[in-house]
């Protein structure tokens, strides 16, 4: 076991996926794929652990993990808030509805708050275009958005999650 | 079991056939899109009914895709009636099962009802539905995805069962050309030609493509087809693999879609089982594979060669093309790459034989298209009509026109890479010339409706921004011009436009048109020139009087409280991120200007109508 930030990381769990995928033409997205399944982001140990596995060069594996958007090498928070920036929400207010989470949460889109409750993230269409504007928290759809009520779901939750 | 020819398909068919009762009651739920708004609750609360009610072994739940009315969603069709019913809350499910499942009477609340109050309570007759053709979306909204039998029973497998014992790949090459079919992915590059082009390229093994990277904001045609209907999509792509000479078929699918990804993965594995899929397809010799690939998350893998590059595992940059794909395309190979919609195209043209498909459309696009309506208009959902009609006719007819008795504006098609059509250009055709011609583009079918409180500029704007950002960086016509570009509009929406910028944005335009290496930047600047062409007079404005006629771009905006309309109920001093109201309570309120950053909350809270803009 190797020590991280984050906690214990235990990579031997990395060994099935890689056994499965190694072999297989094209497979270093899927298995990145895998891997944040597991851990929830790519942190350098897992990253460095797939190089030595594999032999595919590290520059290689950060150059794909920076370029597709849902590689994250952070962690993330136990919440994914996710608020659509489709035209469709864009032409009916969808911008208002991300700057007021921005501001209740005190993050900018991309960024996680501090207590890991929540990560905010923008995107590009979440195709429920007839909620517009809309946000999901984890799995679940919030749509028809204003500002206000955008926010006030999200104060609900913290307040339910933080015993005081 | 697994099918060892297209007569044991035929007699499994037929008996699936006789198996239904016509006259069995269902209902038919649609379980993808309508999920966002609680589909899961009302069809839990059907089954608790009916089973409270001794009903549950009379009434299947038919759990589908999308019915395309997302407006109105979540929706259900009772059969063998086809009843429509919207709008549905859990609490309303025992009153319909009472009513209609027992009585056969319609429950009037849940019909549709249009503008003048008339209720539309069979599917057949509500407007939305009338003026539509569906062939892609044959199935969706009516069987269930997940089941292959479903499939089966509505003729489905029959296309490839005939194709592989009748006709040679060049024949079924034929029938595609004859029928007219044009790529739906955007270009609308025919796909016969396509076809041929990777079947007559040197080399043995080969591969197709469905591209399902649908990254267009606004677009979410191909979503509902994978999550409908899959084994459409399954279907078209052995047909094609049979007429290029490919074994091995992949699907790249965007994984912010796990619906599509569940259904596909369900789809694929019934169809190995059932011997489509896998070694000597039917008893005819013929072998292929399908490999589901998911995406992580890149606009720019809706480019053929980026898309490639991504399933080889690497960043999904593109390459210059020629070697175009059908020559050198994954892994070097002879590929060939359509969108989902054109695969599901492609099942019911052999079916139907290519006249019947050459009899929908104009003279140079043929059959149907499916559009995604959105933004500023009634009937948000997903349609499939003939192409040629108007766009009248699909903004205002099927799409119910702008809420609220705004007033239109714009339709924008084709989502950053195409353009915006005015009002006085509705009577449009669409086909791929027409809207070419109109400066905007056919794209994969986003059809995104705006109306006089949108900001063509900010709008010009906000594509640019999404293209910006998605411009993976190789070509520098892309990545720095549309970043000059994305500078001047910021500066016009901030209220500090200078007067040349109008031409220094065309000729940038121009310039990355002409020298981009791959589509993305090669129509970024589209929707700026579109706006330019049809809305000058907003970029004027925007620039030498510093006013932004919608009322959008904040810089150049002010709110402000009438005093006669207001009643002092405090919402808007309440939701005021910059406490920039004040006012006691049930008198009229004040904004104080200094402290106001324009963010509009105070408008959108206020239920009086008492906050305007200038």
């Amino acid at each position: 076991m190797e020590k991280t930030r984050g906690g214990d990381i235990d990579l031997t769990l990395l060994d099935p996926v890689i056994e499965e995928k190694k072999n297989s033409k094209g497979s270093l997205i899927p298995l990145l794929q895998a891997a944040q399944e597991l851990y929830g982001y790519l942190p350098e140990e897992v990253l460095r652990y797939i190089n030595k596995q594999t032999k595919v060069p590290l520059s290689r594996i950060y150059g794909v993990i920076t370029f597709y958007a849902q590689f994250y090498q952070k962690p993330r928070g136990k919440h994914i808030i996710k608020v659509c920036q489709g035209t469709a929400c864009h032409v009916k207010g969808g911008k208002g509805v991300l700057e007021e989470i921005e501001r209740n949460l005190g993050i900018k889109a991309g960024e996680t708050t501090e207590d890991l409750k929540f990560t905010l993230e923008t995107v590009a269409c979440l195709g429920t275009c007839f909620l517009a504007p809309v946000k999901m928290i984890d799995d679940q759809y919030h749509g028809k958005l204003t500002p206000r009520a955008a926010v006030k779901v999200i104060e609900k939750m913290r307040k339910a999650e933080v015993p005081s | 079991m697994r099918f060892k020819s297209g007569s044991d398909l035929k007699s499994y068919r037929e008996k699936l056939k006789q198996s239904l009762d016509p006259n069995r009651m269902s209902i038919r739920i649609c379980m993808t899109g309508c999920r966002a708004y609680g589909a899961e609750a009302m069809r839990d609360a059907f089954k608790e009914e009916l089973k409270a009610q001794n009903l549950a072994d009379s009434v299947d739940i038919v759990e589908t895709g999308c019915h395309g009315f997302c407006a109105k969603a979540p929706v259900c069709v009772i059969e063998p009636m086809g009843i429509f019913y919207q709008g549905l809350t859990p609490k309303v499910i025992p009153d319909i099962v009472e009513q209609t499942i027992k009585n056969g009477s319609i429950v009037e609340d849940f019909v549709f009802e249009d503008e003048n109050g008339n209720k539309y309570p069979y599917e057949k007759d509500v407007p939305f539905y009338k003026t539509q053709v569906r062939v892609v979306l044959r199935n969706c909204g009516r069987i269930n995805p997940t089941s292959i039998e479903d499939y089966i029973a509505n003729d489905g497998y029959e296309a490839i069962a005939q194709v592989l014992t009748q006709k040679s790949p060049n024949e079924v090459i034929d029938v595609v050309k004859q029928s007219g079919l044009r790529g739906r992915g955007g270009a609308g590059f025919p796909t016969a030609m396509k076809w041929s082009f990777a079947r007559s390229a040197p080399g043995g093994e080969k591969y197709i493509i469905c591209n399902a990277d649908e990254g267009d904001p606004g677009a979410f045609m191909d979503r509902a087809v994978l999550e409908g209907d899959p084994h459409s999509v399954l279907e078209g792509m052995m047909i094609g693999a049979y007429a290029i000479g490919s074994q091995t078929g992949y699907i790249y699918v965007r994984a912010e879609y796990p619906i599509a990804v569940e259904h596909l993965k369900i789809g694929i594995a019934k169809a190995e089982e059932m011997g489509f899929l896998g070694d000597n397809i039917l008893g005819s010799g013929f072998n292929f594979r399908i490999i589901l690939k998911e995406g992580a998350g890149a606009f720019v893998c809706g480019e053929e060669t980026a898309l490639i590059a991504s399933i080889e595992g690497r960043r999904g940059m593109p390459n210059q093309r020629p070697p175009f794909p059908a020559v050198s395309g994954l892994w070097g190979k002879p590929t060939n790459i359509n969108n989902v919609e054109t695969w599901a195209n492609v099942a019911s043209i052999m079916l139907n034989g290519p006249e019947w498909y050459a009899g929908m459309g104009t003279e140079t696009s043929k059959g149907t298209k499916v559009f995604a309506l959105a933004g500023k208009v009634n009937n948000t959902g997903l349609v499939e009509v003939p192409m040629g009609i108007t766009l009248k006719e699909l903004i205002f007819d099927v799409g119910g026109g702008v809420p609220n008795k705004k007033k239109f504006k714009a339709a924008q098609t084709g989502g950053p890479s195409g353009g915006c059509i005015p009002e006085k250009l509705l009577d449009l055709p669409i086909d791929y010339e027409s809207l070419a011609k109109a400066g905007a583009i056919m794209g994969s079918g986003g059809l995104i409706v705006v109306d006089n409180e949108t900001c063509m500029v900010d709008m010009a704007k906000y594509f640019l921004t999404f293209t910006q950002n998605e411009s993976c960086g190789k070509c520098v016509p892309c990545r720095m011009g549309t970043k000059r570009m994305l500078e001047i509009l910021t500066r016009i929406c901030e209220g500090d436009g200078r007067p040349e910028d109008i031409d220094l944005l065309r000729e940038l335009a121009e310039k990355i048109k002409d020298a981009s290496l791959c589509g993305l930047g090669q129509t970024a600047p589209n929707p700026v020139l579109t706006t330019l062409n049809q809305f000058r007079n907003e970029y004027e404005e925007h620039i030498n009087n510093k006013k932004c006629p919608a009322g959008v771009c904040r810089a150049l905006i002010s709110f402000h409280i009438d005093a006669e309309k207001c009643t002092g109920c405090g919402r808007c001093r309440t939701a005021c991120p910059q406490k920039a109201i004040s006012g006691e309570k049930k008198k009229a309120h004040a904004l104080d200007q200094s402290l106001c950053i324009q963010c509009g909350i105070c408008k959108g809270e206020c239920k009086f109508d008492a906050i305007y803009v200038t």
